[in-house]
């Protein structure tokens, strides 16, 4: 039976990842990923994983492991976080060039400089356009979820991808939360083990990794752009079956008290659930207000999000991070583009917040949904907003 | 540039790019990158020592039954570091004729 019990996230992540049976994990300590895989460490050191940890002298390495291991035919994993992530940016590309299934749990954390190490989605947020899946946690039982569906995701056939799974630094990955950790006879009933299609194998060589000259290239891309796009339909299927499993249900784009808003923010990761007490408050008083967060950010989730949004007049995104220079933050960019070719669509008033692990409070969101209806009303044409900023 | 004899559909692009044939390399001749010059051996000073061999970082020079050393035009990127490293300048680099 499964057991519900407190745990801290990161440490809930690890036991998803034993659970998970890797065969390989490679990591670099950095914060606010180190218990993670801290704790890996001890349980493969303590025989409770049968897996080889590669202790590695960079991040670069880490994912550069996890690259020929997942070649290898291995189930690999690993976990970085900010100035990690931005070193793996390289190694990136080339686990989804080779069509490599890995996972990566990302702790989301802010990019120097200054030094920080403090949470927004400054990190991922460049890597957004690596060719990776890219799922987004708000608590820790997801968390746990989402680790484990990311494997099952990544090793179909249909996909062979690598998937990352968000979660907020310190905010979510150092609080104590309830878990619910599935039992090993449930896990392995829902991920089998490993079977690659293809692999590095002395008896039937093949070679990964060789160059592709102008005349192969544009075709390699839209094979990887095709298998990420159909991914979709994959992760779909594996969130019905750890449903029928698990009892939890995912969807690609969360909606929490939608029906009858006009007014929607739109978040990711675990500030979603300090907006829905936000959108408890203003409910309250009446408002018609909900929230939608982005579960599956890559690949983007078109026709859900659009069915989302369906009733609202007003979006208000909240976005953690920049895109300096350009016309806001990543998330707003997305949206606003996707938005672009419909003749009807919602007013899009665009907030960046909570940068550097500035605390993003019921009262901000409250705050930023009142600006979004008083802008709409304006019909004030903006780039974005920063909240909280000091002016003096 | 040579020439790719099968050029894939990208529903048919092997996964990850990957090359299915080991040993493929071989059917690259790259020698038609070479600049336009080429190497030239005078077998009158050539002492068989086999540094144009040695120093030939295109491994494009083959070594002969008589002792003496022969470049491929098959690999020969035509830059000249045999000639160079010569220690008898048994060795020119002349115009390819077109």
């Amino acid at each position: 039976m499964a057991v519900r019990k407190g745990m801290e996230v990161s440490i809930a992540v690890s036991e998803a990842v034993k659970l998970a049976n890797a065969d390989v994990i490679s990591a670099y300590p950095i914060t606010p990923q180190t218990h993670i895989v801290e704790h890996l460490s001890e349980l493969v050191a303590d025989g409770e994983l049968k897996a080889a940890f590669v202790p590695v002298e960079s991040e670069h390495s880490a994912l550069s492991a996890c690259v020929g291991a997942a070649a290898a035919g291995a189930r690999a994993y690993t976990a970085t976080s900010s100035q990690g992530l931005a070193l793996m940016h390289e190694i990136m590309f080339i686990a989804s060039g080779l069509r490599l299934p890995m996972v990566m749990t990302v702790v989301n954390r802010a990019l120097s400089t200054p030094i920080n190490i403090w949470n927004d989605l400054s990190d991922i947020m460049p890597e957004r356009d690596t060719g990776w899946i890219q799922l987004f946690a708000i608590n820790g039982q997801e968390a746990v979820d989402l680790t484990l569906q990311a494997f099952r995701i990544a090793e179909d056939p249909r996909v062979l991808l690598p998937v990352l799974v968000n979660l907020d630094g310190f905010i979510l990955s150092h609080v104590i939360e309830p878990v619910e950790m599935p039992d090993q006879e449930q896990v392995d009933r829902f991920l089998p083990v490993f079977k690659p299609v293809m692999r590095l194998d002395p008896d039937q060589p093949v070679t990964y990794g060789a160059f592709g000259s102008p005349d192969v290239y544009t075709e390699v891309k839209k094979q990887l752009e095709e298998a990420l796009v159909g991914s979709q339909k994959v992760v779909a299927e594996v969130w019905k079956e750890f449903r029928s499993i698990f009892g939890r249900n995912y969807k690609p784009i969360e909606s929490y008290k939608t029906k009858g808003a006009e007014t929607l923010l739109l978040t990711l990761g675990s500030i979603s659930e300090t907006a829905m007490s936000a959108v408890d408050a203003l409910r309250e008083k009446g408002r018609k207000v909900g929230l939608i967060h982005i579960r599956l950010w890559r690949p983007f989730p078109f026709k859900e999000f659009f069915q989302a949004i369906r009733e609202a007049k007003v979006l208000a995104v909240v976005d953690r991070a920049l895109t300096p220079g350009g016309i806001g933050g990543p998330v707003g960019l997305e949206v606003k583009s996707a938005l672009f070719q419909k003749a009807d669509r919602p007013y899009v008033a665009e907030f960046v917040a909570g940068l550097g692990g500035r605390d993003l409070t019921v009262e901000l969101f409250s705050e930023m949904v009142e600006k979004a209806i008083g802008y709409a009303r304006k019909g004030k044409e903006m780039r974005y907003e920063m909240i909280g900023v000091r002016e003096k | 540039m040579a020439k790719i004899e099968a050029l894939h559909p990208w529903k048919e692009v092997p996964l990850g790019c990957a090359i299915l044939e080991a040993g493929n390399a071989r059917k690259f001749k790259t020698g038609d990158w070479r600049s336009k010059i080429r190497p030239k051996t005078d077998y009158e000073k050539c002492i068989k020592c086999g540094l144009c061999w040695i120093f030939c970082p295109d491994m494009a020079y083959g070594h002969r039954e008589d002792g003496y050393f022969d470049w491929n035009s098959d690999y020969c990127k035509g830059c000249g570091i045999c000639a160079r490293e010569c220690p008898k300048e048994a060795i020119q680099m002349i115009a390819e004729e077109e």
